[in-house]
């Protein structure tokens, strides 16, 4: 009866105005919207690769320069001598290796991390027994250097592996818990809202609301445990120095030490910081980028 | 089919009842009443808008007919889950906009295959054709709002939930919008609930328009919109109402100075 009674109206003046609306709300959207392209591939060398190129090339110079200033091979090596450093491991064969064992006890040490980090981290966010017992002490951990750790591990533990392993964990999980926990916190409650008046509730509410929305703070949860249990595994590395253990580079690091070789030193700290530098450019930071550009958080300059 | 087939025998003459409703909050400063014994029929396919000056409980209202609170006193009934829209978009900013849409057809049980054809008509349906890949953080204000109401749509709930859902938008895309929404009401038969503050809008859109006091929220006057739809904002009879409206609104308002 409404229906009929409605469109009888709706018919009576002609259907202009509303054909009308919708051209004009097609010119409205085209002027709101601006496309967005991909800048060309010249731009990103000269804003992205450019700069660092340029800086390593000072330290260089730098390097170069103070060599004969400080005259002592065995406190400033030349860049020539690291460089030989690098080149014998290289063609023994060993280079590869030594970063293989590193970061393949970081990896599958952060990856236990993250399987156990993210359970905790959703039930210290949902359950509130559980925040109230274990959440003050899970973000307190979160200020005390993973470091501190290694000593404990080694006593209960041993020199071996799972120490190692133990002390990653140790560093990552309460970063990852953390993350989940800030991320679930700063769910906007319009978001829950919307969603139960969806019917999102209990476990559909978690699966398509509470988690997707608390991904940005996951994510830079997960940045930090890898930072922390990357710094802590060195530790771990530089005291449990076996060979049947393999050779790691926190094992190249002290073995450089005891040989006082600088050379070695400094090929192990160069590695080292490689490393760190190359698994967040290839895995941390194109995540959080993916992330936070899929929901308009990251603004291009 | 069924589900309509159910109805049918229930009978069902209104899409809400809000019956003899008060709510009051838990403040530091003690109990504030905030709703004061409201009663409003929405019929099926009526369109009701709830007007009312900021802060007089119209979306603590909305929310007690959504269910997303409990009234202190009284009853509210329902036909099924309403849709609610927000005064903000409320879209889900991790999912594209036809994404969003899906996610209310899932929710409510759609299944799969049917989902992405369904997404298209609705999209369609508030002419955002084309949009279903967009991110939301690229839609302007109006197209954000428009597929919010498309995801209300999506609900296929016989009672839709308005929230101030144009307050945020310009004046030309309000005005479509509202030339849209009374298109879309008129296409699908849902029943409206609309809130606003603005006296025109309120005129522009309803067959009913409720004014609300502040301080307790209660039901002040009602009108009967007569005027024939489609309707412009700048018609001589909506301009006509709306003025009588906004003395009456007035008289309301000042009385809250006098003491
Ligand atoms: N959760 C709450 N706790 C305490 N007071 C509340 C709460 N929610 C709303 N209020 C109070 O209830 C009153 C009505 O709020 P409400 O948001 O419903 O107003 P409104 O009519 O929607 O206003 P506006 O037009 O500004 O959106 C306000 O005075 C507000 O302070
Ligand atoms: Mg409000």
């Amino acid at each position: 009866m409404y229906c009929v009674g409605r469109s009888a109206a709706m018919a009576s003046t002609e259907t202009q105005p509303a054909q009308d609306a919708g051209s004009v709300e097609a010119g409205l959207d085209a002027l709101e919207t601006a496309a967005a392209g991909r800048p060309p591939l010249r731009h990103t060398l000269v804003n992205k690769v450019l700069p660092p190129v340029i800086a390593i090339a000072v330290v260089l110079v730098a390097w170069t320069l103070l060599y004969p200033v400080v005259d002592d091979p065995s406190k400033l090596p030349s860049p020539a001598a690291v460089g030989a450093v690098f080149k014998d491991a290289w063609l023994r064969g060993d280079l590869l290796g030594y970063i293989w064992t590193s970061v393949s006890r970081g990896l599958l040490g952060f990856f236990f991390a993250l399987l156990i980090g993210t359970p905790l981290g959703l039930l210290v966010a949902r359950v509130k027994f559980v925040r109230a017992a274990i959440g003050p002490i899970l973000s307190g951990l979160q200020s005390l250097p993973s470091v501190a750790w290694v000593p404990p591990a080694v006593i209960w533990l041993g020199l071996n592996n799972s120490m190692m392993y133990a002390v990653i964990l140790l560093g990552a999980v309460p970063s990852i818990a953390n993350g989940l926990v800030s991320g679930v916190d700063q769910v906007p409650p319009l978001f829950l809202r919307a969603g139960r008046t969806m019917g999102a509730t209990g476990l559909k509410g978690v699966w398509h609301v509470t988690l997707p929305a608390a991904l940005p703070g996951y994510v830079a949860g997960l940045k930090q445990g890898w930072a922390f249990s990357w710094r802590s595994l060195m530790a771990a590395e530089i005291i449990a120095n076996f060979p049947d253990l393999g050779v790691g580079l926190g094992q190249l690091l002290e073995n450089g030490r005891t040989a006082s070789d600088m050379a070695m030193v400094f090929e192990a700290i160069l590695l080292i910081l490689f490393v760190g530098i190359a698994i967040d450019l290839l895995i941390f930071s194109p995540l959080e980028r993916r992330v936070l550009r899929g929901r308009g958080l990251l603004v291009r300059s | 089919m069924a589900t309509t087939l159910a109805k049918a025998e229930e009978a069902v003459e209104h899409a809400a009842r809000i019956e003899h409703v008060s709510k009051s909050f838990t403040t530091p400063a003690g109990q504030q009443l905030v709703l004061d014994d409201i009663t409003v029929d929405v019929a099926p396919g009526e369109f009701v808008t709830l007007l009312g000056a900021s802060g007089c409980g119209k979306s603590t209202l909305l929310n007690l007919v959504a269910g997303l609170d409990r009234p202190t006193a009284g009853t509210i009934t329902t036909d099924g889950r309403p849709a609610l829209m927000f005064q903000e978009h409320a879209l889900f900013p991790w999912l594209t906009a036809g994404r969003n849409i899906e996610l209310a057809l899932r929710l409510r049980g759609v299944p799969k295959p049917e989902r992405r054809g369904r997404t298209e008509e609705l999209l369609e349906l508030v002419r955002l054709k084309g949009a279903y890949g967009k991110r939301v953080h690229e839609l302007s204000g109006g197209m954000r709002q428009r597929v919010a109401l498309a995801r209300a749509l999506a609900q296929e709930s016989n009672l839709l939930l308005m929230d101030e859902p144009f307050a945020a938008l310009d004046a030309i895309t309000r005005d479509l919008l509202h030339d849209e929404l009374t298109r879309i009401w008129a296409e699908t038969g849902v029943s409206v609930l609309f809130v606003t503050h603005n006296v025109r809008e309120a005129v522009r859109l309803a067959q009913r328009v409720i004014l609300l006091s502040s301080r307790p929220g209660r039901i002040a006057r009602e009108w009967t919109v007569g005027i024939p739809q489609p309707r412009r904002i700048e018609d001589a009879p909506v301009a006509e109402l709306s003025l009588e409206i906004t003395d009456v609104l007035r008289g309301e308002i000042r009385r809250h100075g006098q003491h």
